[in-house]
């Protein structure tokens, strides 16, 4: 069984899968192929243990896993990938291709591009992990209780979530973010969290039905009725019967929303309306780089920054990916 | 009435009124649903005192498991209303008490095991930590004197290897073992009155065998009040003193349980009783009450049972229904004819 090969033979035989082409074939056909975690002299077995197993002999989690990984060290610690200051620009230097010196090419003011696109990983990181952490708390709090309460409080949540619900997220974004204009100076974070609330009234709602879903779906189990028999108080019956057994949802669709978030925080900078210069975000690069006759003149400016973007986006939409089939029993 | 103060010493906050730890008088239970109202219970009185295994008898659907959750104060309001009786733990009416004392209540003075114990026992944490959280969370124990008393309950129910199973999940236990550890959880407390919700039908009859004596052992050892709720005449046979056969939301016979074998003085009862296979019977059809139990939202006037009774009389079938009265000494039957019943052998 694959289970008692070394993890280090796995993840070698893993990633050789992972670059022999499509990687979602590949992927597929190699989850189908493996055997549900079990067998003899087994430590013990959980939802999320067993994902896990699952999970490990997927290529495309320890693709996505990379990614992420590799982002989220370039927000944190940019000055590790490029020595170069991405705010020092020389206009003589504007509009190179890549070249040695540069090489991801400059853009318009003569700024390194490789440069502007790793300082502008801290920006959308941080704009996709505040907006899912908001979203996550408010959305699963509104959600668990409506659920767990019902009656009038289920309907007025139900309904404010709707209200919210239907409005478009990026005319929503673009309406909230005009109302809160920046000042040149504004600091950096002011500007993300501007970003960030928007998207979060606007994000909510998705995730509180998700977690009122699964809570419905939970709540009527024979569990939740003994721990009410035996004592439990609502508080309890809430944090440790209902939500360890309610949340695989809202955890595969955060991890995929955290994807959209950057892409529609993207979408909001490109229009001139989420973050603005001098913040550094790929949102901005693209925007700059869209200007007419760019395209074809220096299409590196828009290249580079489109596809640091699109990779992480795709990242955490296949991790959320994994872990869903992971999650779900019926998948194995 | 009596504090519903916790004693941490051993001393009971609650004490029984002579010796009876349960009362329950003229109950009602009703579901409002949409398609109308579905009467539950009509009027269901029965005790219970120290020591004593009460047995609830009936098929599905005659209300014994909604007459569980009423006393434990599950049900979920709406779509269920309890609009009269009275529930009295001790002397004191716990449909009068608020949420909180109540919930006090559950767990550590009456406490409930269920049907399935894979479905009652929470998938995601280990068995130990389950039991554990009894002490946790009503007593303010520490996590290793939980885990401790976690094992030691474990060992009184009789699982073998307690220790090295303590932090196993409910899916790596047979269903015999869960049901233990159900029970562990729900005699944490040292309740004074257990309900036994069909706490055998998930099992097959060696294991039913073994916990029903796991029971009893239990409620000698602490002089529990046990109410065992079973739709199986071999269970009761075994385990129980006295017997309440519901029907439709009614007790409709009350009884010591060698008396109501012996002689049924209910006609449903009766019924009951023909209709267990009998070995030395072979190759005769198997006796069965005909008819099938009446819908909860149009229970027929009269005798509820009328439609299948073999002893119906026009007095059967109008009017309210016959009243719970002393047929025999120490015996209850609902039924006009309970006389007649009792003698035709």
């Amino acid at each position: 069984m694959t289970d008692h090969r070394p993890t280090e033979a796995v993840e070698a035989v893993d990633a050789v899968d992972g670059i022999t082409g499509d990687d979602v074939l590949v992927a597929d056909q190699t989850g189908a192929a493996l055997p549900a975690a079990g067998g003899d002299g087994e430590p013990v077995r959980t939802l999320w243990s067993d994902a896990w197993r699952e999970m490990r002999h997927r290529p495309l989690f320890w693709v996505a896993l990379a990614l992420i990984l590799l982002v989220v060290t370039m927000a944190a610690f940019p000055s590790l990938f490029t020595a170069r200051d991405p705010l020092y620009c020389q206009l003589s230097d504007s509009r190179l291709p890549p070249s040695a010196e540069h090489i991801f090419g400059t853009d318009t003011q003569g700024c390194d591009v490789y440069a502007r696109t790793i300082y502008g990983a801290r920006a959308s990181v941080l704009v996709g992990v505040f907006t899912t952490l908001v979203c996550t708390l408010i959305g699963g709090f509104i959600g668990t209780v409506s659920a767990f309460y019902g009656g009038f409080l289920d309907t007025l949540l139900s309904r404010v979530g709707e209200i919210f619900f239907a409005i478009p997220t990026l005319l929503g974004g673009i309406v909230i973010l005009y109302s809160l204009p920046n000042e040149p100076n504004s600091p950096f974070l002011l500007v993300v969290g501007k970003v960030v609330l928007a998207l979060s009234v606007l994000g909510w709602p998705s995730l509180a039905r998700i977690m009122r879903s699964s809570v419905l779906q939970v709540k009527p189990h024979d569990y939740v009725q003994a721990a009410r028999a035996l004592g439990a108080s609502p508080w309890r019956i809430i944090t440790s019967h209902i939500l360890p057994n309610a949340v695989a949802p809202v955890t595969v669709v955060a991890t995929i929303n955290l994807g959209v978030y950057i892409a529609v925080e993207a979408t909001l900078s490109f229009l001139g309306i989420g973050l603005q210069p001098p913040a550094i975000s790929w949102g901005i690069a693209i925007s700059e780089a869209s200007g007419i006759g760019y395209i074809t003149a220096a299409p590196h400016m828009l290249l580079f920054p489109s596809l640091f973007l699109s990779l992480t986006v795709l990242a955490f939409i296949m991790l959320g990916e994994v872990v869903r089939d992971a999650l779900d029993p019926k998948l194995r | 009435m009596t504090a519903t103060k916790e004693n941490l010493d051993g001393t009971r906050a609650w004490k029984p009124v002579d010796g009876r730890l349960l009362d329950v008088e003229d109950l009602y239970v009703e579901f409002r649903t949409r398609d109308g109202i579905a009467k539950a219970i009509n009027g269901a009185s029965f005790t219970l005192d120290e020591g004593e295994t009460l047995a609830i008898l009936g098929e599905s659907g005659s209300g014994k498991s909604v007459t569980a959750q009423a006393i434990m104060g599950i049900l979920d309001t709406p779509p269920a209303f309890i609009p009269s009786g009275q529930v009295r733990y001790c002397g004191t009416d716990l449909l009068k008490l608020s949420e909180e004392e109540r919930r006090k209540t559950r767990g550590s003075e009456i406490s409930m095991i269920f049907q399935d114990a894979l479905s009652a026992l929470n998938p995601v944490f280990p068995v130990g930590w389950q039991i554990g959280e009894m002490f946790r969370q009503h007593r303010g124990m520490n996590k290793s004197d939980a885990r401790e008393r976690a094992i030691s309950l474990m060992e009184r129910v009789k699982i073998p290897g307690a220790r090295q199973r303590v932090n196993a999940y409910p899916h790596q236990f047979s269903g015999g073992m869960r049901q233990r550890i159900m029970i562990a959880m729900a005699i944490a407390l040292d309740p004074a009155v257990l309900i036994a919700d069909e706490p055998t039908t998930a099992l097959d009859v060696t294991v039913q065998a073994q916990i029903m004596q796991l029971l009893a052992d239990l409620q000698h050892e602490r002089k529990m009040g046990l109410i065992l709720i079973t739709h199986d005449l071999g269970v009761v046979a075994d385990v129980a003193d006295r017997i309440a056969v519901m029907y439709a939301g009614r007790i409709v016979e009350q009884a010591d349980v060698y008396e109501l074998y012996r002689q049924p003085a209910h006609p449903y009862t009766k019924g009951l009783l023909e209709s267990i296979p009998r070995l030395d019977q072979k190759g005769q059809n198997l006796s069965a009450i005909g008819g099938l139990p009446p819908n909860l939202m149009r229970i027929p006037a009269g005798c509820p049972f009328n439609p299948r009774c073999r002893y119906v009389q026009d007095v059967c079938r109008t009017g309210e229904p016959p009243l719970l009265r002393e047929v025999r000494p120490g015996r209850l039957a609902a039924c006009h004819f309970s006389e007649e019943v009792i003698g035709d052998e």
